[in-house]
């Protein structure tokens, strides 16, 4: 890789890291796992000044229970989830998308914070954040505050974050074993072309789907989530819901996929997830 | 060949492999000289543009920056790229290393910065200013040959490059007399070939003696060295090429280009070694591209199945420039066109059109995979117009095991086959009855699921003198040195395919040696003296052969040494084992140990009998050889999604008699790896600007291992008589006979709904689509 020059600073601790991000502000650029920061630094398509790497934080790379919910630092790679024996329990959906992501040498650097904080549209991170309903903590120099998953994507690689914000951690509730994760992948990335995230929450017969890939942020299915308001997931139910899936979308068009593609692909996987987490439940 | 074989025809794992594994061998990044510097290419982010002016300056300034060089500096003193296989009507641009006042393509180099290292260079490059005016882009080959079309070089006059043609049989009464005729159109997708090492070289110009020596990451040192010395103006008896280890070529690394003349000459001018290392992006905008021809086919056959005539109007999207061997690719493909059948006649008109896209030339198959895809495709259209079974429309036009050598329609004599042999074998390893009924169960439960099936033929050991532009033979030199050890030179210049192991199998054997005392040198001019390299699966058929003939020399001549330590004549010695004796006296045997050094040693040797124990030889073959098979693919079509999955793949391949089973089951793999990423998912992709939309591995997708389905490999053995070991060659033999075979099963699986061809890639999308459509039919 040959990027411009830049100036590396290693933070121990995360008060450090919202310091210096405040002192060096635009010409800075966080790194976390660098699988998303990197390969644009290579094209020089991002020229940082200063790089701000978080990961010798110690205090931001963990999954723990809190509160009665599930929380993940935002520097936990995404094998770390995909091997969490705490999640596999509370929260199996993440592990059900951890290792659709890349291949085991992203996985291995690659952040859960990073990938959301990055808000590529494409990404697998989002569906499931959005699908859970998650709260998203971040901290700036003015202090903490949470954010809801389905405020926090706005638009391509553009998220809530204030410029001089940090994500620190992502907060789930626990679930049932109901949940599934479908990605109709893009050959040669690996990332989303239409992934759907499914979560079942039979206490209150309803369920969250997250869609990914098909349109310019990630985004929930509210239209699919209705239709299966209080109804039992039987076959005909789930395909009338997941043909609503990419209701009123504006999805995306490249060489990889046209829109009609996607959204047909986004009522597929809508479809093909809410079977799968509809026979967990069962079982 | 007397004594037993010891080493021929065994699965022996690669010597080569241990270094590569452990990533301790040398590729041209790894070379590091005194005093190097680093060069970066600047290339045109236009397809088709003026260059009005280029502002070097601030670039220039930049500490650490030695040079910076434009067209206006360096073209006069680099000559022209070479093209080795023009056409009689070609008309070409001329090639310069960098862009003149225009450029052609997105990737042309316009400039380039010599300084300490590569990310300084970098920084530089980003620091010139080309002024460009923007101009018309050419990049749909069959609108270029328009009238209204702009050109892609105007002082051409035309988009035509060239035209070629070849006829052979009465064609009008074949189509006229003919039952039935077929049309269809093919499009061969352009292919990026993204060898995994990208290109590279260092160039070091000694002033002390005038030599010039280039590591470059080539399959061709040998052909560089014929084609630079004149680019440069460097004698070529004091030019060393080296291709070190090189990454992958797969014929992308066949050619001459611009950079290694760049390199040359800035060493040469600025007294230093030059490294150039070539980025992905780079790899893929500015090393050659692969296919991309545009076919009308027509067929002419009898109700019956027996093939008459084809005919085919081709358009070949050759890009901006020639590069080495860009117009003799179509002319490939004309040749194998009627593919192991029996036509009548048949006529291939090519027109070679320039765009302002990068050249194309050989990749992996170069040509033959196109000839094989359309004569397999158009097999299972007649099976399919006829309603009769794809195998038996091929068995018809097979011909016979006695037959060969055959003359085929297209002038060429294949020299031995037993198709029929191949495709048996095929169906038996791959249980073709009980897939056939698995077909028909899953097409009776909702499901697409097809068999498709190609029996293919290529042709390989390129080849005699007489069809090559620098000669089709090959060298080698084997040296049996004073400690009894075996050096083998070969000029073949293997870079992967393994033949520092099958060249040590065959020369131990024929030694009567361990293999472990053999070495084999390879892709150094220094050493191997001369050598037209590795391509078109000639390496082991014709290098190989060169070294048998190596060998016949020192044993005739340590036969003739042995007679004289034994006090006998030559003609009463026994050859058997290594050991040489008199007839019937075995136990008083010589081996090559004491023979090696009476021979350099020299005290006591038979008059007029020179020292040493050397041999070099070229071998000229008389024809080229053409290995056959065939591969039975099954695959089930996702009916919401259009994936395709592969859920059996069988490949019989014949290439003759085999040095090393491993090594071909290896070759094979690896072609059938890039044939799936041909029929589902790899192309180039150029927008209407001629901006490349696929030049990273974000976008341009390659087969990774979960693509990969189980093979069942076996194969039968032909030997080929063009050369005495009865090799055939099998480096290219997946990519060609893999992909119609996997075309076929994907069409045949959505056959029940009436659709009849797609062209490659057969993308998920396509599929969907086609489904989508047939069922609103
Ligand atoms: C070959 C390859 C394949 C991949 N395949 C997939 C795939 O299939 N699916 C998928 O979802 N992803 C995929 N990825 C992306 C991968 O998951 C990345 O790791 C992820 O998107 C970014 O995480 P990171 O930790 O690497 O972040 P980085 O690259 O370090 O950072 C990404 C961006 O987020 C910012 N940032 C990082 N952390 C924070 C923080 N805590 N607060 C604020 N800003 C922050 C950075 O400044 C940067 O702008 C792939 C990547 C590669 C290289």
């Amino acid at each position: 890789m040959i990027p411009s020059a830049f100036e590396y600073l290693r933070p121990q601790t995360f008060d450090d890291a919202i310091n210096l991000f405040a002192q060096h502000g635009e010409n800075a650029k966080i790194l976390a796992g660098g699988h998303s920061l990197i390969p644009t630094m290579k094209l020089r398509l991002a020229q940082p000044k200063v790089l701000i790497d978080l990961g010798r934080i110690a205090d931001l790379n963990y999954i723990r229970e809190q509160d009665g919910k599930i929380a993940v630092g935002a520097m936990a790679t995404h094998h770390q989830i995909e091997t969490s024996e705490l999640l596999r329990e509370k929260c199996p959906l993440l592990c059900e998308v951890a290792p659709q992501i890349g291949d085991v040498q992203v996985r291995n650097r690659g952040t859960i914070g990073g990938s959301l904080a990055h808000a590529d549209p494409a990404a697998d991170w989002p569906a499931a954040i959005l699908a859970l309903d998650a709260e998203l903590e971040v901290a700036g120099p003015d202090g903490a505050r949470v954010i809801q998953a389905k405020k926090f994507f706005v638009d391509l690689f553009q998220t809530a974050l204030k410029p001089n914000e940090l994500l620190r951690e992502i907060r789930l509730p626990a679930t049932s074993k109901a949940v599934a994760y479908v990605k109709f992948a893009q050959r040669a990335s690996g990332f989303a072309i239409a992934g759907a995230a499914v979560v079942i929450r039979p206490e209150s017969k309803a369920v969250g789907i997250g869609i990914t890939g098909v349109a310019a942020k990630a985004y929930r299915a509210t239209a699919s989530e209705k239709k299966l308001e209080g109804q039992p997931l039987a076959s005909e139910n789930i395909a009338a819901a997941a043909d609503k899936a990419s209701n009123r979308v504006e999805a995306l068009n490249d060489i990889h996929a046209s829109a009609d593609f996607r959204k047909h692909l986004a009522r597929v996987n809508t479809k093909r997830a809410l079977e799968l987490a509809a026979a967990r439940a069962e079982r | 060949m007397t004594t037993p074989k010891r080493y021929f025809g065994k699965p022996i794992k690669r010597v080569e492999d241990p270094r590569l594994i452990k990533g301790i061998a040398t590729y041209v990044d790894d070379i590091k000289l005194a005093g190097m510097l680093h060069a970066t290419v600047l290339r045109s982010p236009y397809a088709h543009a003026k260059v009005l002016g280029i502002k070097t300056d601030a670039a220039k300034a930049l500490a650490g920056v030695a040079g910076v060089f434009t067209g206006a500096d360096v073209n006069a003193k680099c000559g022209l790229l070479p093209c080795a296989s023009p056409m009689p009507d070609q008309k070409a641009p001329k090639h310069t290393v960098l862009a003149g006042d225009r450029v052609y393509y997105a990737g042309h180099p316009v400039a380039i910065v010599v300084a300490t290292n590569r990310y300084i260079a970098q920084d530089a490059l980003d620091l010139i200013e080309v002024d460009y005016d923007a101009l018309p882009v050419v990049s749909n080959p069959e609108k270029a040959i328009e009238a209204d079309s702009p050109l892609t070089h105007p002082e051409l006059g035309s988009n035509v490059s060239f035209t070629w043609s070849l006829a052979n049989g009465n064609l009008e009464e074949a189509f006229q007399k003919a039952d039935r005729v077929i049309k269809q159109r093919m499009v061969h997708q352009r292919l990026i070939p993204m060898a995994i090492e990208p290109r590279g070289c260092v160039a070091q110009f000694s002033q002390a003696d005038g030599t010039l020596t280039l590591w470059t990451s080539t399959q061709i040192p040998h052909l560089v060295r014929t084609l630079l010395p004149g680019m440069v103006g460097v004698p070529e008896n004091k030019m060393r090429i080296v291709a070190p280890e090189v990454g992958g070529g797969f014929g992308s690394k066949l050619n001459l280009y611009v950079e290694e003349a760049l390199c040359s000459h800035l060493s040469m001018r600025l007294g230093v070694p030059i490294k150039w290392i070539e980025s992905r992006r780079e790899n893929a905008m500015a090393t050659i591209h692969g296919r991309d021809q545009i076919g009308d086919y027509e067929v002419a056959f009898q109700k019956d199945g027996t093939v008459l005539a084809i005919k085919s109007r081709t358009i070949a999207d050759v890009g901006a420039y020639l590069q080495l061997l860009t117009p003799a690719i179509p002319t490939l493909t004309g040749l194998m066109l009627t593919g192991c059948y029996k036509f009548k006649a048949m006529r291939m008109d090519v027109t070679g059109v320039y765009t302002h896209k990068m050249s194309t030339d050989a990749y992996r198959g170069a040509g033959r995979p196109e000839a094989t895809f359309v004569i397999e495709r158009v097999m299972d259209l007649i099976a399919a117009d006829l309603g009769m079974d794809p195998v038996k429309v091929r068995l018809r036009n097979f011909p016979k095991r006695s037959e060969f050598p055959f003359d085929t329609a297209t002038g060429l004599t294949y020299d031995s086959g037993n198709y029929q042999g191949a495709l048996r074998k095929a169906q038996q390893v791959g249980g073709w009855d009980a897939l056939v009924k698995q077909r028909e169960q899953a097409r009776q439960a909702g499901k697409l699921f097809g068999i498709g099936l190609s029996t293919y033929v290529e042709i390989c050991a390129l080849g005699p003198s007489k069809i090559m532009a620098a000669g089709g033979w090959e060298w080698g030199c084997v040296r049996i040195e004073m400690s009894a050890k075996v050096t083998v030179i070969t000029g073949a210049t293997p870079h992967g395919q393994g033949q520092e192991t099958s060249f040590a199998q065959i020369v131990a054997d024929e030694l009567g040696v361990p293999m472990e005392d053999v070495v084999v040198l390879r892709g150094d001019t220094a050493s191997a003296h001369y050598g037209r390299d590795t391509y078109g699966s000639r390496a082991t058929a014709l290098g190989g052969t060169a070294l048998i003939m190596c060998v016949q020399k020192i044993v005739a001549k340590a036969t003739k040494l042995a007679a004289h330590l034994l006090k006998s004549k030559p003609a009463n010695i026994v050859f058997r084992d290594g050991k040489f004796f008199v007839k019937g006296k075995p136990k008083n045997s010589l081996g090559w140990r004491v023979l090696a050094q009476e021979a350099y040693v020299a005290k006591n040797l038979p008059r007029d009998f020179e020292p040493g124990l050397e041999a070099s030889s070229f071998f000229e073959p008389k024809n080229c050889t053409f290995p056959f098979g065939t591969h039975i693919v099954a695959v089930e079509v996702d009916r919401d999604t259009g994936e395709v999955e592969v859920v059996k793949y069988v490949a019989v391949d014949d290439c003759g008699h085999q040095v090393n089973p491993l090594l071909i089951e290896g070759q094979v793999q690896g072609g059938i790896a890039h044939s799936l990423g041909q029929v589902l998912f790899e192309r180039a992709v150029y927008d209407e600007n001629g901006q490349l939309l696929t030049g990273e591995f974000m976008d341009y997708p390659l087969a990774r291992a979960k693509d990969i389905p189980r093979y069942i490999m076996d194969s039968t053995i032909t030997p080929s008589p063009s050369n005495p070991m009865g090799i055939k060659g099998c480096g290219e033999a997946g990519t060609i006979g893999a992909t119609p075979a996997i075309a076929n099963a994907v069409c045949d699986a959505l056959s029940p709904l009436g659709i009849k061809h797609l062209d490659l890639p057969l993308l998920p999308e396509k599929i969907w689509r086609a489904i989508s459509e047939a069922k609103v039919k």
